[in-house]
């Protein structure tokens, strides 16, 4: 296997400050917000590859580097060896541009409510100047709806179909990875299954690569190779499926897992974790999870872990 | 068996449309006791928030109460005027939303919106109904509350705000709480905490809960029984345990066996086909028959009998029993 997406020390700092006159009126300084952190990780061919945490912890600002929508502030993205932001080559930023596609959490908004199906999957073919010729209705059918579907409406679909004529639209490139952020989060579980295999098959079917977004930790189970834990835009831990929730090393990972709950837990009782996420414009000294953890010690409060090597492993906590 | 605080007898809420009058809720009934907490589970549009709103007398035209009865300690309550009603909101039934914002006033200090509520409802003075405030709000875990009383709602966090309505929602003492989807817009972490806190009031104050959520696993381990729906109407209700481990209902299976947590170590989940039909076109006979894997002839043609209140288990023509799920 070789890997198709190679992350580097990415990070992106997003400028949050007030209008320059309230800032002077008011005496503020600058504010600056630090949305991803010094992430490096690599997703392997034809291998899905998942982004956990909690809301804000920097999973879509990821994603969205990674498809290109958004510019890092440092560090860099390369697709088959292509980094996308120094590329001069406009052939191989072109042919790059269709091997990366994105899917998201509301399939309605990411749709032109007055287009047909037709036209609303081809639109990135069109915009490329590809051949169309009987392409949606192929598509169409590869995601498990009808040709005729084609010249109907988005309304005239339920979410799940919705989420199927996105897929759909994002294989019209023929693209080797796609992005998906948080795909079935707007769906019903027993939609959600029909979404999810669709996708594995697809997976086998097309040999794509996934780098799949997600807070639900019971989907990533499922579907991931890999998984990367964020926690306040930094990766704290990262590893197979099995290592993670059979033996996860960060307490942050552990809090996760112990705190999602189960559908066999009748009666559990957890102690509830503590505290709640951090500022990001003002976010804790040393390991950002300190406040939160269980084990600190004072170390843990002046001085930043490294992401380092743990068995098969990368974790970033000075205790495991 | 103790007297139930809320019945809901052969409950069915209509929608009228320009074109027809739709049923959201259809003939439901169930029980909730005092202490217990009801799961109301069921996918996107199935009537769980329309049965809700139901009991609080939330709903405005184009829906309403067609038929059947809703009883709060053995009082009726399904045909009380707005104003009554909107006193025994507050007073009897606490409510909690997903979304905190609707139950909140933006321009209000917090501390000010639960003595209002406070002195609504109960007779005490303004200084009683501050410190009763203050305490509260401590119950439901906010540091330093007799400061955080000054705050506006924005300062706040989502999770924090969700903790000052429940504070809210119980401040009067009620013996019912209807909380609609209360953790489905939060972390995990912080569902855990409301989770557990829900929890703990319910058991020390011996308050009815019902507990409306898609989360399959917040309703196990929150839940003593569970009513499941399915297009308006009660497809199983029983014990949380019984009826997650071992539904009696093809739907309830489907939905159980199609969580990814039931699929660990399998390649491929267990999907239902199809989707949930919409109120204007459900089937004629069961309105699962469409999706299920066991329907015939007879579950094509005519619906299967709706679920009495502690009577029979699933309403399904051949509900599925321990030895046939192989
Ligand atoms: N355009 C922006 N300008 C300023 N801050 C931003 C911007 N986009 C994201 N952020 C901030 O960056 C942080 C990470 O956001 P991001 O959307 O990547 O999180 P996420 O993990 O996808 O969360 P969620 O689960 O809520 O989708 C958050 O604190 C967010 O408020
Ligand atoms: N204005 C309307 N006109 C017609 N049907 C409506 C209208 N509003 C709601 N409905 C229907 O009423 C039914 C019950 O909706 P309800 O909100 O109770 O579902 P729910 O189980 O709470 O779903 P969710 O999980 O999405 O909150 C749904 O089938 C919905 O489509
Ligand atoms: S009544 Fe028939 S169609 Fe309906 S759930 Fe039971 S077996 Fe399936
Ligand atoms: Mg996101
Ligand atoms: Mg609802």
């Amino acid at each position: 296997m070789s890997t198709l997406v190679s992350v580097k020390n990415l990070s992106k700092v997003f400028d949050v400050s007030k209008p320059w006159l309230n800032r002077v009126i008011e005496r503020l300084p600058k504010a600056h917000l630090t949305a991803t952190s010094d992430v490096d990780f690599d997703v392997e061919e034809n291998a899905v590859y998942s982004l956990v945490g909690e809301s804000g912890s920097g999973k879509s600002t990821i994603g969205k580097m990674v498809v290109g929508l958004l510019q890092p502030t440092e560090g860099n993205v390369e697709i088959n060896g292509v980094d996308l932001a120094s590329e001069t080559d406009i052939e191989i930023i072109k042919q790059s541009r269709t091997d990366i596609q994105m899917i998201f959490q509301d399939p309605y908004a990411s749709m032109n409510p007055r287009w047909r199906v037709r036209d609303i999957i081809l639109e990135p073919v069109v915009a490329s100047n590809g051949d169309t010729e009987g392409l949606a209705e192929k598509l169409l059918e590869q995601v498990g709806l009808a040709a005729e579907d084609a010249t109907k409406f988005p309304h005239e679909f339920s979410g799940g179909q919705r989420q199927r004529i996105c897929i759909a639209r994002a294989l019209a490139s023929a693209p080797k990875l796609i992005v998906c952020d948080e795909p079935t989060s707007a769906l019903d579980v027993s939609v959600q299954a029909q979404v999810l295999n669709l996708m594995d098959d697809l997976k086998s079917e097309l040999g794509l690569t996934y780098l799949f977004i997600s807070h639900d930790l019971t989907v990533v189970r499922h579907i991931s190779d890999r998984i990367g834990v964020l926690y306040l835009g930094r990766l704290v831990e990262e590893g197979t499926p099995d290592q993670l929730f059979d033996a996860p090393k960060h307490p942050y990972t552990q809090m996760l897992i112990s705190s999602a709950p189960k559908i066999d837990g009748f009666g559990r009782e957890v102690d509830p974790p503590q505290g709640e996420i951090p500022d990001p414009i003002d976010p804790p000294s040393g390991c950002a999870f300190h406040p939160r953890c269980p084990i600190a010690t004072a170390k843990c409060k002046s001085e930043r872990p490294a992401l380092r090597e743990l068995d098969d492993n990368r974790v970033a906590c000075h205790l495991a | 068996m103790t007297e139930p605080i809320l019945s809901i007898r052969n409950l069915v809420v209509e929608i009228k449309t320009r074109h027809a009058i739709l049923k959201a809720v259809d003939c439901v009934s169930y029980d909730i006791a005092p202490g217990e907490i009801l799961g109301v589970v069921g996918e996107s549009g199935a009537g769980k928030s329309m049965a809700g709103n139901a009991v609080i007398g939330l709903l405005s035209k184009p829906f309403s109460v067609a038929d059947g009865e809703i009883w709060l300690k053995g009082r009726r309550i399904d045909n009380l005027s707005r104003e009554k009603m909107r006193r025994l909101r507050g007073k009897e039934i606490g409510v909690v939303f997903q979304d905190p914002l609707t139950s909140l006033n933006p321009l209000i200090r917090i501390g000010d919106q639960l003595v209002e509520t406070i002195m609504e409802h109960l007779k005490l003075s303004k200084k009683e109904a501050e410190r009763r405030a203050i305490s509260a709000l401590e119950e439901v875990g906010i540091p330093a509350a007799a400061k955080r009383v000054n705050s506006y709602p924005h300062e706040f966090s989502g999770g924090m705000r969700q903790r000052v309505v429940i504070a809210l929602a119980l401040c009067a003492e009620p013996s019912l709480i209807i909380a609609d989807e209360p953790t489905t817009a939060l972390d995990v972490s912080v569902q855990a905490q409301i989770i557990a806190l829900l929890k703990r009031l319910c058991r020390e104050r011996g308050t009815a809960v019902m507990l409306i959520t898609h989360d399959m696993g917040v309703v196990a381990e929150t839940a003593n029984r569970v009513a499941v729906m399915y297009a308006g109407r009660l497809a199983e209700i029983g014990p949380v345990r019984d009826v997650l481990t071992n539904p009696k209902h093809p739907y309830t299976d489907g939905l159980m066996g199609s969580t990814p947590a039931a699929a660990i170590g399998l390649e491929k989940l267990r999907q239902i086909p199809g989707s949930m039909p919409r109120l204007a076109r459900l089937p004629k006979g069961c309105a699962f028959s469409p999706r299920c894997n066991r329907a015939t002839d007879k579950c094509v043609q005519d619906p299967p009998p709706d679920l009495t209140a502690g009577e029979g288990y699933a309403a399904c023509w051949y509900s599925l029993k321990t030895e046939c799920t192989g």
